[in-house]
């Protein structure tokens, strides 16, 4: 009994973390599905947005304690955030990938690689390499319901993340936007000549994927505190489930964020690992699951057509 | 200041190594892998168990090494073949990183104070730079000219077949999974030779040092340089070395800091590939005999950087 519950413990543990991974996971498939190429500034600005969400929540609070006011900055400080990246991640898409949109596929990757350097050094010249810690915007004691304990933190995760995932199956299934963006990621070319902007629409899903990363980041930073490189690593993880659950498939990302989640949390206790493996259990997942089904899990399976 | 520079040599020679292994992947057979790290990683440790932990020779280690790497790289390439494009990459990129995350499960500290190489009693050391970067470049001489010939042979054009267009290579009787796996293993021999001499000049083994930057990097130098072309990877290779040890080069370590070095690196980047995707000394299309002389192409290609220049 004492097992099991031990292991929904860390399922629940996971779930949180799947839930992070997700939220990045969308805006590198969304970049995928339209332009099929792997953003990997991404991370980088998961971790603007923690710096930006912090700065702005500090900023706003002061020296108030009001438990109400706390929570309020805490939500301001989360669009401000979401704001500030949204309008970066179409300036770097407007600087660096626009102008090599028809070159071959390794440039914009270098491009994007480059991009990733100048964020997350320039962020470690401006702030420091100290981690600082974010502050909780309420009291994290955690509730305990039959010996499974879950903090508010935890619950604020998974409810955020599930409104933004409403939100943004929503916004891609009923608006005319979100139609001109699956036009686009069906066929570019044929998009533009049905009357559709695709810069526009590029631009958005840059603002779109950018502003779910601070959110994401924001999150992620109760966890694993704030520094100029916490988004290499949690980039990568959240690129690996945008891959294992079918890159450019919006559901997919979702899916494989909460699989890796869950399989990063129970994987290690359950193979009898140290938990310092978890990244190797990561990595493994995605190359059993691409050999297995090369697409991802809800990815289609794009025959090479001679 | 000299010191410096001799340093950039050495560390491009390392480099140069790795980038014609990663070359001969990504640029004769395009496969885009980013596992280089892996590779550098274990001909590292195999330096450094033989040398430190066997008491065996240096030169001992080098074959060891590439033959190592080389079967790991087999390992990867089996699998993996099944995969194109972006699912390549991020499947070598795992496992670049899981051979990192078991190096630094079995021993996070890595290996400390391996014996120096020794040639007839003569001791490669840290120290004495100019006959460690004579040792490192002859090997990338080597590699060069083996990889050269290579490319040029019938080996060669069919792996360049495979990189244009892997449906008609199959059809024209080319085998398409010896090619992939054969780039991949020997591409793989040379990163981890690049990694004994990594070992033999730094005297330790981190783990800590092989992150998915490394690979990143030694792509950038094959990118950068120009894809396919071998002097070019070798350029690359100087280019951002060159980068990376700058402020300590003009002795402005002090005033610039580290992280300014890595911002003029994603600069350089940037800017790079927007002015020319296709890399300092790449070509636009891939052709063969040009007919062109020497001079001729030199010209054409200063000319066209000017027309060019202004067009980004």
């Amino acid at each position: 009994m004492n097992t099991l519950i031990q292991y929904l413990q860390y399922f629940l543990n996971g779930v949180t973390l799947g839930a992070i991974y997700a939220l990045i996971a969308l805006g590198y498939t969304m970049v995928y599905g339209i332009l099929k190429f792997i953003n990997f500034a991404h991370g980088d600005i998961l971790m603007i947005g923690a710096y930006t969400g912090l700065f702005t929540y500090t900023a706003l609070l002061g020296e108030s304690t009001n438990a109400a006011w706390m929570l309020t900055s805490f939500f301001i400080a989360m669009l401000v955030s979401m704001a500030f990246c949204a309008i970066l991640g179409m300036f770097i898409e407007k600087i660096a990938y626009k102008p090599l949109r028809n070159a071959n596929r390794l440039a914009p990757l270098l491009s994007a690689i480059g991009v990733s350097f100048i964020l997350s050094n320039g962020a470690a010249w401006m702030f420091g390499t100290q981690s600082r810690r974010f502050p909780y915007p309420f009291d994290d004691t955690p509730i305990v319901i039959a010996g499974l304990s879950i903090t508010p933190h935890q619950i604020l995760t998974i409810v955020v993340s599930i409104i933004m995932m409403i939100v943004l199956t929503s916004f891609v299934n009923r608006t005319r936007m979100g139609k001109a963006m699956r036009a686009t990621s069906l066929d570019q070319p044929t998009s533009e000549l049905m009357g559709i902007d695709v810069n526009k629409v590029i631009s958005m899903t840059f603002a779109i994927g950018s502003a779910l990363a601070a959110v994401g980041g924001i999150l992620a930073s109760f966890d694993f505190r704030v520094y100029a490189s916490m988004g290499t690593m949690t980039g990568l993880k959240a690129f690996v489930a945008a891959v294992i659950g079918g890159i450019g498939n919006i559901q997919g990302a979702m899916l494989g964020g909460i699989i890796l989640g869950i399989l990063e949390s129970v994987g290690a206790p359950l193979l009898g690992i140290p938990s310092a493996l978890r990244d190797t259990i990561a990595f493994a997942t995605l190359i059993i699951i691409l050999l297995v089904k090369p697409d991802g899990i809800l990815g289609k399976n794009e025959r090479e057509k001679v | 200041m000299l010191n410096f520079f001799q340093l950039i040599i050495i560390y491009a020679g390392i480099y140069a190594l790795m980038a014609i292994g990663q070359n001969c992947i990504t640029g004769n057979t395009g496969m885009l892998s980013l596992c280089h790290a892996g590779f550098f990683c274990i001909g590292s440790y195999a330096t450094g168990i033989i040398c430190k932990t066997l008491g065996l020779s240096f030169w001992l280690s080098l074959p060891v090494a590439a033959i190592c790497s080389a079967v790991v790289g087999f390992l990867i390439g089996v699998p993996t073949l099944r995969l194109k494009g972006d699912y390549l990459c991020i499947a070598t990129l795992g496992l670049g990183e899981i051979i990192r995350n078991i190096a630094t499960n079995m021993n996070p500290v890595g290996l400390m104070s391996i014996p120096r190489a020794e040639l007839f009693g003569y001791q490669f050391s840290s120290r004495n730079k100019v006959t460690f970067i004579l040792l490192v470049w002859f090997f990338v001489l080597v590699a060069y000219i083996l990889f050269r010939q290579l490319s040029h042979s019938r080996i060669g054009r069919a792996m360049t077949a495979v990189r244009e267009d892997e449906v008609a290579a199959q059809s024209n009787g080319i085998n398409v999974a010896k090619y992939k796996i054969g780039a991949f293993t020997l591409g793989a021999a040379i990163g981890g030779t690049a990694g004994c001499f990594a070992t033999a000049y730094t005297l330790t083994v981190q783990p800590s040092s092989y992150t998915f930057m490394v690979s990143v990097m030694v792509l950038c130098m094959v990118v950068l340089g120009g894809m396919g072309n071998l002097l070019g990877v070798i350029v690359g290779a100087f280019i951002i070395e060159f980068i990376q040890y700058f402020p300590q080069l003009v002795g402005l370590s002090s005033v610039i800091p580290a992280q300014a070095t890595q911002i003029i690196y994603g600069l350089c980047l940037v800017v790079l590939m927007i002015w020319r995707p296709q890399g300092i000394l790449g070509r636009d299309k891939y052709r063969y005999g040009d007919p062109r002389s020497a001079k001729e192409r030199l010209v054409s290609f200063f000319r066209r950087g000017e027309k060019k220049g202004g067009k980004a």
